[in-house]
């Protein structure tokens, strides 16, 4: 289920939260609503953590996270990545990293087996990614544009990109990534996927200005509609097809 | 989503779908189809839709801003080009089609349907139709105004000149026209020895009084009556009147000047010419071909009458003539500018009317030697013969006034002649004092002087323009005015219709 969510007011909910298949970050808002809808519809399976990055707010953008590890920037205080330490679940490796591009949010894009980064990221900060997160890491552009973090959107199960993609790029990341990519946009077309929604294996969440056309396409490029009886009579049409033959 | 897939591949860019209506369109920076922006963004918000116009009922025209009004036919082209006028905020998008949407004559509405192009969220052209209503509010304009109001003057501009030649009223009269000075007059009325002009404000008097302080050497004096006022609101209503006086000086008039005078202008000779009269007056001494020129305040220091006038001229034929030479000629230290374009010359001459009869030539100098040969015929004052009432001529020297002064040369020809072109004038019926040998030579003057023509607009007449000019009657040397110098008059056919616009058009040739 993609769920519409908003935070103090700003749409751009990819900035004030980060979602992984392992546990939640929020950012510490004025008020709880937010935090409350991510409780709501993530408390059941996995732990949702409120914290601050570096003293800012903007964690999406601050860090990297997948279910293996989270990497934060060296400005990341101690006290903070304790904090990290102390409430994400114990498989959780937390790394802080020495880079100059240090909205790693915005420069680095993965899911739990890949990753997309700024052609212009550090080598070491490359190692790092590819050993705290366990991904393959591909230096690449989405649209012409080198903060792939900030246009690009991705899970397991597919990936949402911006509208301007062309389909040679969307081809090529797309057999880079292994999983389908989608064109496509957020928050009342908005091109800045990334930003404006997070997404992990089950569930999305994104701005509320997002319309119901752009919460289908999310829906369906993520796959998060396979638990409905339909999407289970489709995938199953085949054998059961074959065994009333 | 399939659908999509099959769509990007048949086309090879990439397609998404509209972010309000699931419409696959191409990316473009709102992310939406144009329905769907439409909906959203209005480029004509900052055009009004209701506009108020203004239309003189009495005279049937629309009022454009700043000050015209304008005759308009209901759906004209005209009317379209003022109504779009009114219109503020369009210059943001780009005008493509106007057009009227037809109303109830009576109505007092005028319905114009609008076709607009506009940039919208960084580079979409967006396509627009709109009806703007204009509402017709009833304004009377400034001419029916004037007119309803009888044309009630509160200034007015009384012009005179106290002198027997009356050419420099002439010349004021085509000035006036030449720079349209007379645009705001009510009334202009001809009034003894001058002209009255009527004005509706103060202002306009005095732009009147200013205009001829330019072109002409005038005093004036001001003032003004007091017709009512109220005491509570503290304002007063007067009339105003400026008197303006013109130098009694007039060209062609012969004048003696007063003795201080001829030593403020260059020590020139007392007996002098009136050559010509612009803002100053242009003296030439006939006897040395000196000149001197005399501003306005100057003449009212030391004011003076002329010794003769073109009316006392005489003709005179040349017997013989003899050109000084440089060497002979008397020049002093303290003397004025000197002519460079006359030529001093010696002749003889004896009167027309005694030719034959008389065979003693009188002797005479003039500064006239370019133009003239012996057998030529001369306009001259006879200063001998004249009972000149001058307190300053009676002062001088008997030996020292000359006989004779030679004015001009004469074209005896032309007397009986047609002139091809004519002037236009203030007044509907022509002459604005009633004096037709002064007007004639005021003509003349204007057929011999290329520089007084340049004030001057001259017209084609239509029905002397045509006759051929037969080269036997017609002195070849004789000054005569050519046809590039001439305008073509407006010509009105004489439709019914337009009979109240005649004398409106007048003014509107040049």
């Amino acid at each position: 289920m993609a769920v519409r969510v908003e935070f103090e007011n700003n749409n751009e909910i990819g900035v004030f939260a980060k979602l992984t298949n392992a546990y939640a970050l929020v950012a510490i808002g004025g008020s709880e609503n937010f935090y409350s809808v991510f409780e709501a519809e993530l408390a059941d399976t996995i732990p949702v953590i409120h914290t601050s990055i570096a003293g800012c707010r903007i964690i999406g953008r601050m860090c990297v996270a997948n279910k293996n590890g989270i990497l934060v920037p060296n400005t990341t205080t101690d006290e903070e990545l304790q904090h990290l330490r102390n409430s994400l679940p114990d498989s959780v490796k937390v790394q802080r990293v020495e880079e100059r591009l240090s909205a790693l949010g915005n420069v680095i894009v993965c899911n739990d087996y890949v990753a997309l980064v700024h052609p212009d990221l550090d080598k070491e900060t490359e190692e790092i990614l590819s050993d705290v997160l366990q991904v393959e890491v591909f230096r690449q552009t989405v649209a012409s544009n080198v903060l792939v973090g900030s246009y690009c959107a991705l899970s397991n199960r597919g990936g949402l990109v911006h509208p301007r993609t062309s389909i040679q790029d969307q081809d090529e990341l797309s057999s880079l990534l292994q999983v389908p990519l989608v064109a496509g946009t957020i928050n009342r077309g908005s091109e800045v996927i990334g930003g404006g929604m997070v997404v992990n294996d089950w569930s999305a969440f994104c701005g509320l200005t997002t319309t119901s056309t752009e919460i289908s396409v999310v829906e369906s490029v993520f796959k998060l509609n396979d638990a409905t009886p339909a999407a289970i009579t489709n995938e199953m049409r085949a054998s059961l097809i074959e065994s009333l033959s | 989503m399939q659908h999509i897939k099959e769509e990007e591949v048949e086309h090879g860019v990439a397609r998404i779908l509209c972010c309000k209506c699931a419409v696959v369109i191409e990316p473009n920076p709102a992310n939406m189809c144009v329905p769907c922006l439409r909906t959203v963004v209005d480029i004509t918000e900052d055009i009004p839709k209701q506009v108020t116009m203004y239309f003189c009922k009495a005279c049937e025209r629309y009022f454009q801003p700043p000050t015209e009004w304008v005759h308009c036919a209901l759906e004209s082209r005209e009317l379209l080009a003022v109504c779009l006028k009114k219109l503020k905020g369009l210059n943001k998008v780009k005008l493509i089609d106007a057009g009227f949407v037809w109303t109830e004559p009576h109505s007092r509405r005028i319905k114009v349907k609008l076709t607009v192009h506009g940039e919208v969220l960084g580079g979409i052209t967006l396509q627009q139709v709109f009806i703007v209503e204009y509402t017709v509010a009833n304004q009377m304009c400034d001419d029916c105004h004037r007119n309803e109001a009888q044309d009630f003057w509160h200034a007015l501009v009384q012009v005179r000149q106290k002198a027997e030649n009356k050419k420099t009223i002439h010349y004021l009269e085509q000035l006036i026209l030449k720079h349209k000075a007379h645009e705001n007059t009510l009334g202009i009325k001809p009034n003894g020895e001058g002209l009255d002009f009527y004005y509706h404000t103060e202002a306009q008097a005095r732009k009147m009084v200013d205009f001829l302080g330019s072109v002409l050497p005038i005093r004036q004096q001001h003032s003004k009556r007091l017709i009512s006022q109220d005491i509570h609101s503290n304002t007063y209503n007067y009339k105003f009147s400026y008197s303006v006086e013109i130098v009694p000086l007039s060209k062609d008039s012969l004048v003696c000047l007063p003795k201080n005078l001829t030593h403020q202008l260059g020590s020139i000779s007392p007996i002098v010419l009136v050559q010509r009269v612009t803002n100053a007056v242009h003296f030439i001494d006939p006897t040395s071909a000196q000149i001197a020129e005399m501003n306005s305040l100057t003449y009212w220091r030391y004011p003076f009458k002329s010794i003769c006038d073109p009316k006392q001229l005489t003709e005179y034929i040349i017997m013989e003539m003899e050109i000084v030479l440089a060497k002979d000629r008397k020049f002093f230290p303290g003397q004025g500018a000197v002519s460079s374009k006359h030529v001093l010359a010696d002749v003889w001459l004896v009167k027309a009317s005694e030719l034959g009869i008389n065979e003693d030539t009188i002797h005479s100098r003039t500064h006239l030697g370019h133009v003239l040969k012996p057998g030529d015929s001369v306009l001259a004052y006879c200063l001998a013969d004249s009972n000149a009432n001058d307190a300053n001529l009676d002062k001088l020297n008997e030996d020292k006034i000359p006989d004779i002064v030679i004015v001009k040369k004469h074209y005896p020809d032309r007397a009986g002649r047609r002139r091809r072109w004519k002037l236009k004038h203030l007044t509907e019926d022509g002459m604005l004092v009633d004096n037709n040998k002064d007007y004639d030579e005021f003509l003349d003057d204007l057929e011999e002087d290329p520089t007084m023509r340049q004030n001057v607009n001259i017209f084609k007449d239509p029905n002397n323009i045509n006759i051929p000019v037969d080269a036997d009657e017609v002195d070849p040397h004789a000054p005569h005015i050519t046809l590039e110098e001439m305008l073509d008059d407006l010509q009105i056919d004489d439709d019914p219709m337009d009979d109240g616009e005649g004398d409106e058009m007048d003014g509107g040739e040049s």
